[in-house]
């Protein structure tokens, strides 16, 4: 499967050049591979290891502590139903059992065509709008058995493609720093006070 | 009922639906605050956050201008670390902030970073908040072209970059010292401190200032209208506005920002502007006043302001602001293996007492929910308690590197304290308690209520 494409090298060279210390990089980076694949391949990370300077295995010591990065395939569409204390004071827990039934999957368990993974997430900040649900980390708020229906019946139509992109993209805006007007990666080897610290006595 | 009529600050502009772009925000007096504080000296702006007594808004509430006068003389560089990583259940603040009025956040950012002479700063936010990183990316790709962020800032000698980082999923990575561990590249375990107190050593080991998204937003209103002014709302040492998030069994579960130290928990559940009463007509049976990780209050709590020293007097905390509300038809031990579960998985696992307390928790529970549990399961419940954080005491004893482990402790003493009767009911018997539970939250059912009873 699959390294970087050279467009995503050039990305990927772009967020690196932000931070004093590549590694910092790693979990953008990881982001990055799995916009491209859908999940965080053995090539990729080797691929990321080469880029940040580090070995493969501390770049899968990255990886495997956080619940965002797969790194096996999951469904096109990841299905994340909140049962934390205010969702599941109103439905929460109730919603994730309609939703294992209208998929024909276990909450962690992805569809036999690939289409779902389900989860049984942890507190989304959505606390207010309960029960609620992320769709491959889109919001949807207050959300009745009925709206999970129709929503799941929409997606496999392919109907909400605009709105909700294939799992592995999370934000579709990227950072872009222009070069004449980048401040630059503070050094931490170098030690200099702010110019504008340095010059406070001449203000009134 | 008093309702205050301050005006709101950080949520001022939540009306106007076009807000989070640079425009609109130009348009509503954004940027002013960055003017005004570069003509001031930084030493100056410090001064102006101290006067406001801002304290900070991501948990411990410990005010931002002494937390900023903690660096070290000297040794540069300096960072600002954003703390966007809002995940404590029943917390919904920051999120808003970022999706709906990025730019006040990137203003809070730059006056930060000049007031402590900051050389760059990270945005770190939740990685599961897709629309509130293109939001925040979008406003920084137009503050840049604007001339607001980056080098020479507005044409002053002020130049700093605020890199949008993004998380990946790990409620631990909330923790201050565990964020800089991640934005270092690495998995999210917390440091200890001391040494790693951040102000002193933390992100690549240099001076850090790590502040939430919720209190750099106060910023530019503080610096634009003074912090006297700030300092004039709220009572004690809780200052200015601040936001809640009213969630659970209320008619209207929302976000509200309210006058800090004076409007009460019962305003704030029952005022018609706000939570408008418990839904249905139920009866309250108990709410968490600030998030998972704080002891739960009760009906003889709703007159407490919402004031930081008061609410620590009473033996809980304001926390992140998440005011979670339950009624009488709440299952209090699904209620509180719930919370319990949410501790066990999300624990990093670097302190014996945390990881393997939270999971003994959750496996009692887990069988007393399924009718399998013993009358002795409800004293060995505390025990464990015990062994994570002695006595359960307020404030809590730390046996372990950061406060995820005793947090853990505290939905299982609330309930048990309240509620022994669930248990019992649960564990077909009379279950006798030996363990010394200290924390004054930690109490039992209502003297009226239990003669009624009788
Ligand atoms: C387990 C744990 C999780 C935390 N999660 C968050 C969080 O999601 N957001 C936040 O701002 N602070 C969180 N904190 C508090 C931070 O460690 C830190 O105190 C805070 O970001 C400082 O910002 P402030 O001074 O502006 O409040 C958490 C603390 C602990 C112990
Ligand atoms: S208390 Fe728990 S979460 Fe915190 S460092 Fe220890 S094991 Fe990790
Ligand atoms: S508890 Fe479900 S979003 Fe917070």
């Amino acid at each position: 499967m699959a390294r970087l494409t050279p467009e995503n090298v050039t990305v990927a060279t772009e967020i690196l050049s932000r931070y004093p210390r590549p590694k910092s990089a790693l979990i953008p980076l990881l982001h990055l591979a799995q916009e491209q694949d859908g999940w965080v391949t053995d090539d990729a990370m080797e691929h990321l290891a080469e880029l940040v300077g580090v070995t493969p295995a501390e770049v899968v010591g990255t990886c495997s502590f956080y619940e965002m990065f797969k790194r096996e395939p999951v469904g096109r569409y990841l299905v994340n139903v909140c049962t934390n204390i205010s969702c599941q004071l109103l439905g929460g827990e109730e919603l994730l059992a309609h939703a294992e039934e209208v998929l024909g999957v276990k909450a962690g368990g992805t569809t036999p065509d690939g289409t779902f993974t389900l989860e049984d997430v942890e507190c989304i900040a959505a606390c207010t709008e309960a029960p609620c649900l992320q769709v491959n980390y889109r919001y949807f708020h207050k959300i009745t058995h009925d709206e999970l229906g129709t929503l799941v019946d929409d997606l496999r139509a392919g109907r909400r493609t605009e709105e909700i992109p294939p799992h592995g993209v999370v934000a579709r805006i990227r950072q872009h720093i222009p070069a004449d007007r980048a401040a630059g990666p503070a050094d931490p080897a170098v030690n200099v006070e702010p110019p504008w610290l340095a010059t406070e006595e001449k203000k009134p | 009922m008093t309702v205050s009529n301050a005006p709101a600050i950080i949520t001022a502009r939540f009306g106007d639906e076009a807000a989070y772009t640079l425009d609109r925000y130009e348009a509503t007096g954004g940027y002013e605050g960055l003017r005004t504080a570069l003509a001031k000296t930084p030493a100056q702006v410090v001064e102006e956050v101290k006067t406001a007594s801002l304290l900070g808004r991501g948990g411990a509430g410990f005010p931002a201008g002494v937390k900023w006068g903690f660096c070290p003389p000297g040794v540069f560089p300096r960072y600002l670390v954003v703390n966007g990583d809002e995940s404590e259940p029943g917390t919904y603040k920051d999120r808003l902030l970022m999706e709906r009025d990025p730019h006040q956040l990137i203003e809070g950012v730059l006056i930060a970073c000049y007031a402590v002479g900051c050389s760059q700063a990270f945005l770190y936010v939740r990685g599961e908040m897709a629309l509130a990183q293109e939001r925040i990316a979008q406003a920084l790709n137009d503050a840049y072209a604007k001339g607001y962020v980056g080098k020479n800032i507005l044409g002053s000698d002020f130049s700093v970059d605020i890199v949008l980082h993004w998380g990946a999923g790990a409620y631990i990575v909330g923790e201050e010292t565990a964020l800089i561990e991640s934005l270092e590249g690495n998995r999210g375990l917390p440091r200890l401190k001391p040494p790693f107190f951040p102000a002193a050593k933390g992100l690549y080991l240099q001076p850090t200032i790590v502040n939430n998204v919720e209190t750099l937003a106060n910023l530019p209103w503080i610096i634009t209208h003074g912090g006297a002014a700030f300092a004039a709302l709220g009572a004690e040492n809780s200052k200015g506005m601040r936001m809640f998030a009213v969630s659970g069994h209320v008619k209207k579960p929302g976000v509200y920002e309210v006058e800090f130290g004076v409007t009460t928990f019962r305003d704030l559940l029952y005022a018609p502007v706000y939570g408008g009463g418990i839904r249905g007509d139920h009866q309250l049976k108990a709410f968490i006043p600030g998030g998972a990780s704080a002891p739960w209050f009760y009906e003889e709590h709703l007159d407490l302001p919402l004031e930081a020293g008061a609410v620590s007097k009473a033996g809980s905390m304001l926390g992140s602001g998440a005011v979670v509300v339950m009624d009488e038809t709440t299952d209090m031990v699904r209620a509180c293996l719930r919370l319990v579960r949410f501790f066990a998985r999300e624990s990093c696992g670097k302190c014996t007492p945390c990881r393997e307390g939270t999971g003994w928790l959750e496996k009692i529970l887990e069988r007393i929910l399924h009718g399998e549990g013993r009358p002795e399961d409800v004293n060995l419940l505390l025990d464990v308690c015990d062994n994570i954080s002695v006595g359960m005491a307020w404030p809590p004893r730390q046996t372990t590197i950061c406060p995820l482990g005793q947090s853990a402790t505290t939905p299982v003493a609330s309930a048990i304290m309240r509620f022994k009767d669930e248990f019992e009911a649960y564990v077909g018997g009379p279950a006798e308690i030996t363990v010394k539970v200290l924390g004054p939250a930690f109490v039992g059912p209502r003297r009226e209520e239990a003669s009624a009873d009788a």
